[in-house]
């Protein structure tokens, strides 16, 4: 077996891993929703046996104080004073502050399996590199498994204290959906790259195009939650008020109402205002990136085609983006456009992402073209 | 309901334009209201959400700047729509009016708001911190730390010095700026402020943005391209009138070309055995100065030859079959190398042969055809070619008659033949005569017309000469849009107050500390608490105390106990070593 074949299995097992994980995460975001609707007509007191049954024995201390403390109004806060209050438990072997109703062993398959994920994968792109003699990141199917790797990578950090059921829900079904796609679509046989692409930039310009693109993921999924978060927060829905001339559409929809009780687990996660300061210090690293992309990017085509800038579509489509995300930042300053309606830029930006990165690469053809 | 939770702003720096009573203004008022539209934050986001809009169509219809010939094609397509969007610029998007007209008031926008704000600022530099609030106790983060040996003026002092401490990968700058106030009755306070940084990178991203703008508006004057062929074993002199193409800015000037000659000694190209894709182009050139020095250099993609900071890059490569053609009087009537362009990547390459120095009398010839540099017969009389290298280069020709236009005063394309005056020759079936050449053939012409021989087969490069002053700015103005940009992110805007008083009767002293921040700063706490460890460890000394810091947690951050535990911990090795 050669070594770029080792490489695909391994991104195959790393798939695997990955969808794992989202399972593992998709049953303690069912936990989560089962118990938050369990638990609403009860009292506070039941809570403590929840909680101290759900925890086997791990942060018992905290928990208890956590529905003391915070109860059902305000689980976010509980959860934090629980996070304090762990340092006083006695039987805290653990470093996890387990939430009430959480699954700890699901979020213990789906945090290991993820790590288990990100390391094959890591093995499967250095491996690749080994195969084609080159740095991994010079066609679209190299560009999928590295981003998912950065996307993966981070929300491993971002989760390793507090697992956020639904951000890793929504991040590993990207990575997986990604890495299926790239295996079955973007797949190209490892090899040597054209003169064009002989370049060192293509370590530092795509690397940090491919970063930056996995950290908007993560930042992403915190702003779809935080919108959800602020729905019921503010106990706003946009199914719940009339829709003009579609209302019948509306009303086949309205059971999916954030409002909703389905939705009862988004009382687990943050408040919105933490996770839209998530998602701004995530989204700020990634545009600090996306500039150097930029940069990068037209130090090398001054280089390699004589012009810093050409209008190509993959210089406007990341233009684009950067843009937008220009704005997002701006929006989030001004009044009247924080919060909510910044987290709207947040999609409009991820969405000129992935745009820049699919439609550009597979329907436009440009100077990129050989990307793929 | 409004949303509540708001991130940190700028929004008090920026003038509320609803405040201004419309209905009183004049002609000044209102160009003054219109200032303050276009320099509020709202309008600048919509400007920039329509620069992003009005960038879109750029990628979804062919543009003249990148490939004309496509633009054309599109408009022959759609003869209704195409014309129209001719018209609207939908071909030129990023020079037409509206893309123009909206990124400069995004610029104008962008310096009214900021040079206010720069004047603010450089006031602001000298400013003091804010006197210690009376009450601590409604700051987001807390500490407090009672029975303190030393009297409170130390302490005080001490706390200065730990806030003035840089962090410790930058021991000697100064972190906050720190004002030591005496309250009067034995208690004392300093108040600290740092963060100016991150206001500083806001304004230096903008002030970058802009002198990017210029920069590469300047460079547009000032800069000029020439597009040349040169085939193997000749050369070109850098002049204006040697360049096939050649454009240049309103401000350059044609004795501005330095007068060196360079010539194509040798190209090499190497390809993928298997996948027939470039692995490696490379030119060898000799440059000669006008002193008559030479210097031989090589030309690679990525690796463009520089010279007086012009550079010239390695833009193409192709074969040039060197001809001989023989009119009906068996006068030479031309004999050359002729560049053919490749067409796909095994260099299936076409090119025109336009004979127009035949003798009097004769019709003019014209030769069209392709170049396949491996050619393998697939078909009777069919072939194709199946590797870039020429392993054995055929030459199709197709033969043409009559008179080529070259006279008629209309620019031609010298990859084009036009037709319209000519006829092309046939056999008796009436079927198109196609001559088939390997290298040293030679074929008669049909009709008579006379003969051509294919002499060799040599290689030309396509060379871009480029010259931009403007590109040191230009990568100047971007490093520090970027610096700024990070500087104006990730720098934290943070207050600190420390207050010592004596507590009662006794000779202890009592420390509270309280901390504010621009928005959510999860690192605000952690830092109280270094600070305020760092300010009473040395102080304590022998003193026995009642243990470490208390935080008094806040409501406005839960959950950044993680966080605090992690830097409390580092920190406290930081201080083991001092």
């Amino acid at each position: 077996m050669e070594i770029g074949d080792l490489s695909t299995l391994l991104v195959w097992a790393a798939a695997t891993a990955f969808t794992i994980a989202l399972v593992a995460y998709t049953v303690d975001l069912a936990r989560l929703t089962d118990n938050a609707q369990r638990r609403q007509p009860q009292v506070a007191d039941a809570e403590a046996a929840t909680g101290a049954r759900s925890l086997v024995g791990v942060g018992v201390a905290g928990a208890a104080s956590a529905a003391r403390a915070g109860g059902s109004a305000d689980p976010a806060r509980g959860a934090g004073d629980a996070g304090r209050a762990r340092v006083d438990s006695a039987v805290a072997g653990s470093t996890q502050d387990v939430a009430l109703g959480r699954s700890p062993r699901a979020e213990g398959i789906a945090r290991s399996t993820t790590y288990l994920g990100v390391v094959m994968l890591f093995a499967a792109i250095v491996l690749r590199g080994f195969a084609a003699g080159r740095w991994p990141t010079a066609n679209m199917y190299e560009f999928t498994l590295v981003g998912v790797l950065v996307a993966t990578l981070v929300l491993a950090i971002v989760q390793r204290r507090r697992v956020i059921a639904f951000v890793g829900v929504v991040v590993m079904g990207i990575a997986v959906t990604a890495l299926v796609v790239a295996l079955e679509s973007f797949f190209v046989r490892a090899d040597a790259v054209r003169p064009a692409l002989q370049n060192y930039w293509l370590v530092l310009h795509v690397g940090v195009a491919i970063s930056a693109t996995g950290i908007f993921t993560v930042a992403f999924a915190a702003a779809v939650l935080q919108v959800m978060r602020d729905g019921r927060e503010t106990g706003r829905s946009h199914l719940t008020t009339p829709w003009r001339r579609a209302d019948g559409l509306r009303q086949a929809f309205s059971g999916l109402a954030v409002t909703g009780p389905q939705f009862r687990w988004v009382d687990q996660v943050p408040e919105a205002r933490r996770l839209e300061a998530l998602s701004f210090r995530l989204n700020a690293i990634g545009f600090v990136l996306w500039t150097l992309t930029l940069i990068g990017g037209a130090i090398w085509a001054e280089d390699a085609w004589g012009r810093y800038w050409n209008w190509d579509p993959k210089e406007v489509g990341t233009f684009i983006a950067w843009v937008v995300y220009a704005a997002y930042l701006h929006a989030r300053t001004t009044r009247g456009w924080g919060g909510r309606k910044a987290a709207y830029f947040v999609f409009v930006g991820y969405a000129a992402v992935i745009a820049n990165f699919t439609v550009v690469n597979l329907a436009v053809s440009g100077m990129h073209s050989y990307a793929f | 309901m409004a949303t509540t939770y708001r991130p940190e702003g700028h929004e008090d720096t920026f003038a509320a334009s609803d405040e201004v009573r419309l209905p009183t203004l004049g002609a000044r008022g209102w160009l003054r209201w219109m200032w303050r539209q276009l320099t509020s934050m709202r309008v600048a986001l919509l400007l920039l959400m329509l620069l992003a809009v009005a960038a879109v169509p750029g990628t979804m219809f062919p543009q003249n700047a990148q490939d004309p010939a496509k633009v054309a094609q599109y408009v022959v397509d759609h003869p209704t729509t195409g014309p129209w969007l001719d018209r609207l610029g939908f071909f030129d998007v990023y020079s037409s009016v509206w893309f123009s007209a909206i990124y400069l008031m995004l610029f104008i926008s962008l310096v009214g708001c900021i040079l206010p704000r720069t004047r603010a600022h450089l006031a602001g530099l000298r400013d003091r911190p804010p006197r210690t609030p009376r009450r601590l106790t409604r700051f987001p983060a807390q500490a407090e730390q009672t029975s303190v040996a030393a009297a409170p003026e130390r302490v005080v002092l001490a706390a200065r010095d730990a806030m003035r401490r840089g962090p410790w990968w930058l021991p000697f700058a100064r972190s906050y700026r720190v004002d030591v106030n005496d309250e009067g009755d034995g208690t004392w306070s300093a108040s600290a402020e740092r963060g100016y940084l991150r206001e500083t990178g806001n304004l230096v991203f903008h002030l970058a943005l802009v002198g990017l703008l210029v920069s590469i508006a300047a460079g547009q004057m000032l800069h000029y391209r020439g597009q040349a062929l040169v085939v193997q074993g000749r050369g070109m002199a850098n002049s204006v009138k040697e360049y096939d193409t050649f454009e240049k800015g309103t401000a350059f000037r044609d004795d501005s070309l330095q007068p060196f000659t360079l010539t194509l000694d040798r190209f090499t190209s190497r390809f993928d055995p298997e996948t027939l894709e470039a692995r490696d182009f490379a030119a060898y050139v000799t440059v000669t100065e006008p002193d008559g020095s030479a210097a031989e250099r090589t030309i690679k993609v990525n690796h463009p030859l520089e010279r007086d900071g012009a550079k010239i890059y390695l833009q193409g490569n192709g074969y040039a079959p060197e001809l001989t053609v023989r009119d009906a009087a068996g006068e030479v009537a031309f004999a050359g190398a002729v560049p053919f362009l490749p067409q796909d990547e095994v260099y299936t390459s076409r090119g025109v042969v336009k004979v127009p120095d035949v003798s009097d009398g004769q019709d003019q010839i014209g030769l069209v055809g392709y170049l396949l540099p491996t050619a393998v017969e697939v078909a009777d009389g069919l072939y194709r070619s199946v590797d870039p290298q020429p392993g054995s280069p055929v030459l199709v020709l197709s033969v043409w008659s009559g008179n080529l236009g070259l006279d008629t005063g209309v620019p031609q394309n010298v990859y084009q033949l036009d037709e319209s005056r000519m006829t092309q020759a046939v056999d008796a079936d009436g079927r198109a005569v196609t001559l088939y050449l390997r290298p040293g053939e030679s074929v008669e012409l049909p009709d008579g017309l006379g003969s051509v021989s294919f002499d060799s087969l040599t290689r030309y490069v396509a060379l871009d000469l480029r010259h931009d002053p403007a590109l040191t700015w230009i990568l100047v103005f971007a490093l520090a849009a970027l610096c700024g940009l990070a500087a104006s992110l990730f720098a934290p805007r943070r207050r600190l107050w420390v207050r010592a008083s004596r507590a009662g009767e006794a000779s202890l002293t009592v420390v509270t500390a309280a901390g504010l921040a621009r928005g959510d700063d999860v690192g605000l706490q952690p830092e109280l608490d270094r600070v305020l460890a760092a300010t009473l460890d040395p102080l304590r000394g022998a003193v026995t105390s009642d243990g470490a810091t208390r935080s008094v947690g806040h409501a406005a951050s839960p959950g950044t106990g993680d966080e605090a535990d992690e830097e409390k911990s580092v920190d406290g090795s930081d201080h083991g070593d001092r």
